[in-house]
Order: C-alpha cells, then sequence, then structure tokens
C-alpha cells in the first residue's frame, strides 16, 4: 500500500486525473514507472503495513494501478455494452423479425379445437313408442401425447381391466384416425366396476380417463334388426365416406339398416369448442363453443304392433314378411328371420361371436326381407292376368280348358296344373281363385315374353324397389335381351310358359311382391317403399312428414280389367273354392290374395326339366300376398315361408295375422 | 453529525443512484413476479421480504467500512470453504447438494462464495504490486478454482463459473497480464472435452438440447422453445401485464424463477427488454464508476469485479432464456424469484456502497 492519497475531492473524475495523480506521486517521492511492470525487484517496507507487516511485499505505484483500472473498466465495460446490444439483438431477432411465427405458435401453443359430439338421433315407430335410444355408458380413452411410456401403460391398464387381446395392435389402429393430442378410445362399455377399479388408480395413469358418453340402445332387440341395422365402430372404411371433421368426436356409426341409410341425418353436425388448454393439455377455459346440431329424430312408419303380430306368426320358421301402406307406400311392417340383437354389434362383437352369427344355418345376417331372392311362383298371376287383360290378349270372358296338362307344341313333356285331371273350363277370375296354371300358361304364352316382360317391369319387377334401407337386391325378371347376354342363348317358347306362373328365371323379393301389389292395390301408383315415416330436426317442435317418392305410373286402359283381377284376388279368400279360403276373416273386412309356391333359386334348366312335379318338391317355399280391405286398401302384404311348402297353409296365417294386427287396432294417430 | 455516531458508524453512506437503479428493479421485479407466478400474491410476499433482507443487508454492509470488510475477508473465505466442505458431506437438495440445513433455514454456501472469492483476490493483490506476476496470478486461480470444484461437484455449475468469473474479473481488473488471459481461454478451450466428462448427465443433455432443440421438443428441447415462443411472441410491445399466454398457460417452466425473463419479455415485449437492459446497463455502469472513484486497491477490484459479475448474470440469463446459450441455472438478478441469490447481490451492492462511501476515509 502506497502512502496517503491526500489528493483529489469527492468527484474528482477518474478519467483525466492520472496526470494530475502522476505528479503529486512524484512530489511525494514515490517512484512513478513509465511504463507497467517497469519496476524492478526493488522491494521497501510499505508505512502502511503496520504490525501484520508482511515481508516480501512490491512497493505499489497507485498511479499505475489506477490507470490500469481504468482501462480494464473501459474494456470490460466496452465488452458488456457489446454483449448487452447482442443480446438486444438477439430479442429483436425473435420479437420483431420472427414475431409472425412466434405468435402463431404461441396462439396453436394454447388453443385448442375440441369436438363436441352430437347426440344420435333417437328412432320411434310411427306411434311413437321408441325403439332406439341412447344410455350413458363410460369408455377409457387415453391421449397419446400425455403417456410417457404407451407399452407399460397400457399393459398396467390391462391388470385393471380387461382391454381384450392384443390391446396395443388395436390401439395403434384406432390411433391413426386421431391427432396427437386426440384422446384414443382403448375400451367402450366400461362395466361399473371397471369404471370403480380405474378411479382407484386414476392416478398412476397420466394421460388416461374414464369419459361418459352415450351409447345406442334397441329397445326391441332382434324384432327390428333387419329395419333398423344397427350402429359399430368407427373404422377407416367408414370414414373413407363420410366427412372426417364432422365425425371427430364420433365413436359409432350406422353399419346396415335405417341407422345406416339415415346416418347423415341420425349423426348431425359435430359442434366444436375453441378451448384454451395449459401445457399438459387440461381444458382451462372454453373460448368458443359452436353447438353440436344433434341428430334429427326418427319416426318409422313402422309399427312395433304389427311387426310383433308378424314376428309372432312366423314363429321359429326362416322367412320374411313386409307390409307397405298402399296410398302412401310407408311400410308398416319387415320382418326377416332368423335375427339376431343388434346390441351385439354396438360394443364391438367378439369374432367367435360373429362367426357364430355367419356361420348359422339360418344366416341371420341377411335381411331376407329385401335381400331374399325367391321365384314368386304363384303370386305373380294376378299381374300376368292384368297384363293380359290391359294388352288385350284376354277379356274378362275369355276361358281356357284345364285339363291338368298344358302341350306346347313340339314338346313331349306336359305343364302340368296343380289339381292332376285340371280345373275345366276357367276365365281369369276363376283362374285366380283356383290358381290355375294352365290359364297364365296359355296366357303368357300368347303374350310372348316381350310384352310379360315389360308389362311386368311397370309394377318394379326386376328393380330394386328403392327401399331405404341399403343393400337391396334386384331381383330378376327375364328378357329376351337379359338371357342372350346371361347366357347367350335365345329364349324358348317353353320358358315363357313357365314364366307366366312365376316361375324359371323370375326372382322376386318380399318387398318387391308387397310393392308390385300395393301398387296394383292403389290403382298403379309405384312408391318407393318408405321406411321413414317422418324426421324431426333437433329443436323442431313438430316433425316433418316423409313422402314416399313415386317412381311411376302404371298406364291403366279399363279400370274394370284391374277390377276384374282383384275380384279374382278376393275369391282366392272369400271364394267358396278360394286356395286361401282357410284365413277368410270372421270380421268385415275383406281380403284379397294370391298364393304362391316357390324355390329360392332359379334353378339353370331346361325346358325339358323344368316342370310343375319341382313345384311340389318339399322344400318349396310358401309365399302370400294379400291387401286388404278390398276397397280402399290400407295394406298390402307379402309373406315368404322358407321350406313351408304350400303358400295358402303356411304363409297365408302370417299375412292375416298382419292384416289383423293393423287394420283391428284403434284407429291411426 | 460525524461525531455524534459511534467510530465507524457515520450517517448512512449511499450512492443514491445506485441505490434509485436497485429499488426499481426490485420493485418493477415484484409486478413481474405477480405475473410470472400465476398472480400469486403467497410468492411476492416471500419475495418482498428477501429483498427487504437483502436491502437490510445493503444497508448494514455500505456502512462497514472498507477496512473492515478487508480484514475479515480471510476468514469470511475460510469459513465459505468449511461450509463448502460441510455441504459435500452433510448437504441436502433433491438431486444435487447445494443446501446445507442450519435448523431454521436452509442455505447455500455457494452463494458466500460468490462475494468470498472476489473477496478474497482483492484481498489477496490489494498489497502486492499490480499487475500481478506469475506466482500471484496463479495463487489467485488456486483461490477461486478451490471453492468452483468444490461447488461443480454439488453439482452446480452455474453457481461455480460465477464464481469463477467474479473471481477472473478481479484479476483482471487487476491488470492480469494480456498473455495469460490467452493462456487460460487457450486452457479452458483445451478442457472443454475434460469438462464434458465431469459434467452430470442432465448438465450433458442441456449442452445437446441447446445444440438442438428441435430434436427432442416435447423432453429436453421444451423449455427453449416454449420460450423462444414466449419471447418471439411478445414482439414489439409485448401482450400486456398478466397477459402473457405461454406463462399462464404453464408452457414456460420455471417460469418464476429462471425463465422469468421469457414472461417479461412475452408481456413487455422488445420496448420492456430495450429499457430493462438499459436498467441493468445502468447499474453495471454506475457500479464502475464508483470503483474508479474508489482510492484503495481493495476497493477498487472488489467493486469492479462485483458490477462486471452483475451484468454476467444478466448476459447468460438473457442469453439463456432467448437460446443462445445453454441452460444454466443462473437467475435474472432481482427479478427471479429465488432465495439466497438475491440477498448475496443485494450484499455484493451493500459493499459497492460502502466502498463508495468511504472512499475519502482511507485509513
Amino acid at each position: 500500500m502506497s502512502g496517503p492519497d491526500e489528493h483529489g475531492g469527492s468527484g474528482g473524475g477518474s478519467g483525466g486525473g492520472s496526470g494530475m495523480r502522476r505528479k503529486i506521486a512524484a512530489a511525494l517521492g514515490v517512484g512513478v514507472g513509465a511504463s507497467m511492470g517497469a519496476h524492478s525487484g526493488s522491494r521497501l517496507e510499505s508505512p502502511w503495513s503496520g504490525g501484520g507487516a508482511r515481508a516480501g511485499r512490491a512497493i505499489k505505484d497507485q498511479i499505475v494501478e489506477q490507470e490500469i483500472f481504468d482501462q480494464r473498466s473501459a474494456i470490460a465495460f466496452s465488452l458488456i455494452v457489446l454483449a448487452v446490444l447482442l443480446l438486444l439483438s438477439r430479442f429483436s431477432y425473435l420479437q420483431i423479425i420472427n414475431y409472425g411465427e412466434y405468435a402463431t405458435q404461441s396462439v396453436n401453443n394454447r388453443v385448442r379445437f375440441l369436438p363436441v359430439t352430437p347426440n344420435r338421433g333417437l328412432i320411434y315407430d310411427r306411434r311413437g313408442r321408441p325403439i332406439a335410444d341412447n344410455v350413458p355408458a363410460y369408455r377409457l380413452e387415453l391421449i397419446p401425447e400425455d403417456v410417457d411410456d404407451l407399452e407399460s401403460t397400457v399393459r398396467a391398464l390391462g391388470a385393471l381391466i380387461d382391454l381384450g387381446p392384443d390391446p396395443l395392435e388395436r390401439f395403434a389402429t384406432a390411433r391413426r384416425r386421431y391427432r396427437e393430442f386426440d384422446s384414443v378410445p382403448l375400451k367402450f362399455n366400461l362395466s361399473e366396476v371397471e369404471v370403480a377399479r380405474f378411479a382407484v388408480d386414476r392416478h398412476h395413469f397420466e394421460g388416461v380417463d374414464v369419459v361418459p358418453y352415450l351409447v345406442r340402445r334397441y329397445l326391441h332387440g332382434e324384432l327390428l334388426t333387419h329395419v333398423l341395422g344397427y350402429v359399430g365402430r368407427l373404422d377407416a372404411d367408414d370414414l373413407a365416406a363420410v366427412d372426417e371433421g364432422n365425425y371427430r368426436g364420433t365413436s359409432h356409426i350406422g353399419k346396415s339398416g335405417i341407422e345406416k341409410h339415415y346416418e347423415n341425418r341420425l349423426h348431425g353436425a359435430s359442434g366444436r369448442e375453441r378451448v384454451e388448454t395449459n401445457a399438459q393439455g387440461r381444458v382451462l377455459r372454453v373460448l368458443e363453443r359452436k353447438e353440436p346440431r344433434h341428430g334429427d329424430d326418427l319416426v318409422l312408419s313402422i309399427d312395433v304392433q304389427v311387426q310383433r303380430a308378424v314376428w309372432d306368426a312366423l314363429g321359429d320358421r326362416p322367412g320374411a314378411a313386409v307390409a307397405i301402406d298402399p296410398s302412401t307406400g310407408a311400410v308398416l311392417a319387415m320382418v326377416s328371420k332368423p335375427s339376431y340383437d343388434p346390441n351385439d354389434f354396438v360394443h364391438g362383437i367378439s369374432s367367435a361371436d360373429y362367426r357364430a352369427i355367419l356361420d348359422s344355418p339360418g344366416k341371420p345376417l341377411i335381411n331376407r326381407a329385401i335381400q331374399g331372392g325367391y321365384e314368386p311362383g304363384s303370386t305373380l298371376k294376378p299381374f300376368v292376368g292384368l297384363g293380359g287383360l290391359e294388352l288385350g290378349v284376354i277379356d274378362r270372358q275369355s276361358e281356357v280348358l284345364s285339363s291338368g296338362n298344358f302341350y306346347l307344341s313340339g314338346a313331349e313333356r306336359p305343364y302340368r296344373d296343380w289339381k292332376e285331371d285340371g280345373h275345366g273350363w276357367v276365365n281369369i277370375q276363376e283362374a285366380l281363385e283356383h290358381s290355375v296354371n294352365t290359364y297364365f300358361y296359355e296366357l303368357a304364352y300368347n303374350m310372348g315374353i316381350d310384352r310379360l316382360h315389360d308389362f311386368l317391369a311397370h309394377f318394379g319387377f326386376g328393380q330394386a324397389t328403392g327401399v331405404d334401407i341399403p343393400n337391396e337386391i334386384s331381383g330378376l325378371l327375364p328378357s329376351r335381351d337379359w338371357k342372350r347376354g346371361r347366357y347367350g342363348e335365345p329364349w324358348y317358347p317353353g320358358e315363357t310358359v313357365i314364366a307366366g306362373i312365376g316361375q324359371g328365371f323370375n326372382v322376386t323379393t318380399p318387398i318387391q311382391l308387397a310393392a308390385a301389389l300395393a301398387t296394383f292395390a292403389n290403382g298403379g301408383v309405384r312408391f318407393a317403399p318408405r321406411v321413414l315415416y317422418a324426421n324431426k330436426r333437433a329443436g323442431d317442435q313438430r316433425a316433418v312428414l316423409v313422402r314416399a317418392p313415386v317412381l311411376s305410373q302404371v298406364p291403366v286402359n279399363d279400370a274394370d280389367n284391374w277390377a276384374a283381377i282383384t275380384e279374382g284376388m278376393r275369391r282366392v279368400v272369400h271364394g267358396v273354392q278360394g286356395t286361401a279360403r282357410g284365413i277368410r276373416p270372421e270380421s268385415g273386412y275383406q281380403i284379397a290374395g294370391k298364393s304362391g309356391t316357390a324355390q329360392v333359386f332359379a334353378q339353370d334348366v331346361s325346358e325339358d326339366e323344368r316342370d310343375v312335379e319341382v313345384a311340389e318338391h318339399l322344400r318349396n317355399h310358401a309365399l302370400f300376398i294379400a291387401y286388404a280391405p278390398v276397397i280402399n286398401p290400407k295394406i298390402a302384404v307379402a309373406v315368404v315361408v322358407e321350406h313351408g311348402g304350400g303358400g295358402s297353409r303356411e304363409a297365408a296365417p302370417v299375412a292375416r295375422a298382419m292384416i289383423d294386427a293393423w287394420l283391428l287396432q284403434e284407429s291411426e294417430p | 453529525m460525524k461525531s455524534l455516531l459511534p467510530g465507524w458508524l457515520g450517517w448512512p453512506r449511499f450512492d443514491w443512484p445506485l441505490l434509485a437503479g436497485l429499488l426499481i428493479l426490485s420493485v418493477a421485479g415484484l409486478f413481474v413476479l405477480y405475473s410470472a407466478s400465476g398472480e400469486n400474491m403467497d410468492t411476492v410476499y416471500r419475495q418482498g421480504v428477501r429483498l427487504a433482507i437483502g436491502f437490510g443487508a445493503l444497508i448494514a454492509l455500505s456502512q462497514v467500512p472498507p477496512y473492515v470488510l478487508r480484514r475479515w475477508t480471510p476468514w469470511l473465505y475460510t469459513a465459505g470453504m468449511l461450509l463448502l466442505i460441510a455441504t459435500l458431506f452433510f448437504g441436502v437438495g433433491r438431486s444435487t447438494q447445494r443446501w446445507l440445513d442450519m435448523g431454521v433455514t436452509r442455505f447455500q454456501p455457494s452463494e458466500i462464495m460468490k462475494l468470498a472469492v472476489p473477496m478474497m483476490i482483492a484481498w489477496y493483490l490489494h498489497d502486492r504490486r499490480l499487475p500481478p506476476g506469475i506466482k500471484q496470478t496463479f495463487t489467485a486461480f488456486v483461490l477461486l478454482l478451490a471453492p468452483a470444484i468444490l461447488i461443480v461437484r454439488q453439482p452446480d455449475l452455474g453457481t461455480a463459473l460465477l464464481v469463477i468469473i467474479s473471481g477472473c474479473f478481479t484479476l483482471f481488473l487487476a491488470g492480469l497480464h494480456w498473455r495469460f488471459i490467452a493462456a487460460v481461454a487457450g486452457i479452458g478451450a483445451a478442457s472443454i472435452p475434460a469438462l464434458w466428462l465431469i459434467m452430470q448427465e442432465y448438465q450433458r443433455n442441456r449442452i445437446r438440447t441447446f445444440l438442438n432443440p428441435e430434436s427432442d421438443p416435447l423432453g429436453a428441447g421444451w423449455n427453449i422453445i416454449q420460450s423462444k415462443i414466449a419471447v418471439g411472441s411478445g414482439g414489439l410491445l409485448g401482450k400486456g401485464w398478466q397477459l402473457g399466454t405461454q406463462s399462464h398457460l404453464e408452457f414456460i417452466p420455471e417460469r418464476h424463477t429462471d425463465f422469468i425473463l421469457s414472461v417479461f419479455a412475452e408481456e413487455f415485449g422488445f420496448v420492456g427488454v430495450l429499457i430493462l437492459m438499459g436498467l441493468y446497463l445502468f447499474i453495471a455502469g454506475r457500479g464502475l464508476y464508483i470503483a474508479g472513484q474508489t482510492r484503495d486497491c481493495y476497493s477498487r477490484l472488489l467493486a469492479g469485479s462485483l458490477s462486471l459479475t452483475f451484468t454476467v448474470y444478466v448476459l447468460v440469463n438473457g442469453g439463456m432464456v432467448s437460446g443462445l446459450l445453454p441452460v444454466v441455472g443462473i437467475p435474472l438478478p432481482l427479478i427471479s424469484y429465488g432465495g439466497t441469490s438475491i440477498v448475496t447481490l443485494l450484499a455484493g451492492f451493500g459493499i459497492l456502497m460502502s466502498l463508495y462511501g468511504h472512499r475519502n476515509l482511507i485509513r
């Protein structure tokens, strides 16, 4: 330490003072070094080191040290200013130059869009009885972003809750649908025990949650399966067919039946919430909410009571029945047996259970009402007869002699009547009443296949009816062109003959028969049958009635021709000799009907092998079509009882049960 | 006046501009902290208490004459060393052993060293001829590296670096020869691989992440990415006090401690950062001015070193939140929520004021 530094006032200014200090130092006799480190090793005791004087201290040059310090602190400060400028340039780079980019990222960070799933519309029968509703259930969900180790999490969850086989694999598939921060369902329809079990251990599973949702319930189980169809887990194929954005929060989609056909209405429009989340994805507040448009409620034209009546009347026999209101085209009942419980499909049926249904001998997955292809058999006769009258091939008085056998010129084997020695001379009404084949053999032969085809086509044979249930088959109304295209063969006259009694290549579905009969019953207005009766948009007070579209009008030459056929059909039930007189109702109304017998598959056989003997085979199917009342008809039905044998005996009572259920219940709402 | 007060205790001697700067910063810091802590009044209150203690220490120390400080320096240093050694054996803390449980309160001995090391080196150099020769330089380095190594072992790289830097500043201001500086820089660069080896895994990860934050955006890179988003989205004028979404929605980790500058930059924008940096620069500049005004070597070196070290906090913290530097646990002085560092910092400024206030009372 050097001598006391006497000079300088308080603020003196260190910058300019060094020269002065140097002079003072010189005056005090302290050596002034010209340059730094110029001092030799000369050692002096500092007068100020006092008692604790330490040996070996150099003389300190206060002025030089001050100078050094000033210099160094100037350098250091400059460097710091430089560093601060560098830092500020970095901040300006972030905050000014790249502001836009970071602002966007910051907004994206905090704002997420969450889908608000609309509630699936409810389904009622025509009298407002609920047939499909939604019940609360719980599902297990996982947010991949918030789970560190997916595999161990899923494994730990598996110990608590049965996730089924290969949960990870299934999860990976499901996950492809979702974005990283969307939740992915692991399991649906948790049991109460599972929910409780998870609740206890919930804190171990970050990013996993039990979420309530609404699940479809079919109140009548298998009774309405083939009408309603069912909803099932949304899969990749489904997603390809819908607007993915609208299904972001949806887990189930209509897979068949009404549920599929009216998926758009039933689903509604997904709403969305703009939410602010924290870094953990927890929703802090909802910034904006666009309410979903809940699915429309649907009222079906089906009457559960009529449906139940057919169901019971069919019993355990496989078969199908369809009832249509001829004045509107509304489907009143549609049953296909055997059936299955659609509720099993909602939560994903196990593959073993599915195989069991698929392999079941009755093939319950087939909706026989619209997918069952049957020979119409004699049920076609009223239409053929009407064609004959309208086209002038016959008139109402024309008679044909039924001798039991009908011979085509040049052919050796006869075409037979069901009654061995024939029915004698019959006109069209008698021919219908007794189901006289020969009459129609001759009629068809005289009409020719082209006119027969064209006339029957008016009633929709060989075409899908366009009912609002998916996957209807079109059946087959044979023609010359069709045969040439299909087999490369010409049409043989014998094929025309058997076509006259609805055999040969003819294939119809029960709904086709019912629709054709309804068309006949209402005087020729051909509706595309509708199962949907009314549609109630969410929030609306009233439902809007749905009208069945009119596809065409069958040309009417002479209304008396129609009346004649009606009378023939009436006699089937009410005539003394009527084939279906067994179902004649005791009550006031009258039924017009026609029985039929057929095989499921049209046989590809030559004219020679094709004869009525086949029609008496044990495996024949029983068919019956009917409408009632005869005047101002309110219901037209078609019934097929597989392997039932005679149509009058097996199928007609089912039709009767259906008609009774509809006509005898209290007046319509 | 002086005659009324006993001994060295005189009328409080403050450098009012410096004190004003510190007070403005501290009060502003409380507001920032209020927002950064998610409007947690409790946090602000505790920080207020710490600041009060800090300013108390500042006032107390500002009244202690430099020669007293100087005399106590070796003892303080020795005590600090002993405590550091004790920490190695009895230290507590979650993954690191930085804290010494004193019964009443827990406390980081390494904080003492932030002051004790520059004091010790200034003490060592103050009666030696400057610029220091090889022997003195070597001794000074031993004095600063010994505690630094102990702190690194805790491990607390940030504090260790600050300790080393404060010692180096002292030497630099004492006129450490440029050749030494070059040599030290060379050794430092050469020892990077060795440093890598002694680093803890978490420290290595910080470096890796720093070099490429996008490699693990949800893991280790999260802090840097989110901090940059916060800073960048603040723009020129900021989102407004308490309106920073990045911080309020908890995207910024350590938002009221090491990353509080991100919150500040988000809410007050570039203009806010500019003003804040200006304030820091003013405090550092004023500190250096004070250092230049003092008359004795010890005071000069110590005051200069404390001022310069103060700016290092700011620069390193700023570099960290803006992604220029890897994440090291260095708080933003007087604004970050944190226990002992505030007290240490203000104590340092107390020393500075003492050195200034007593500049004409050299004995």
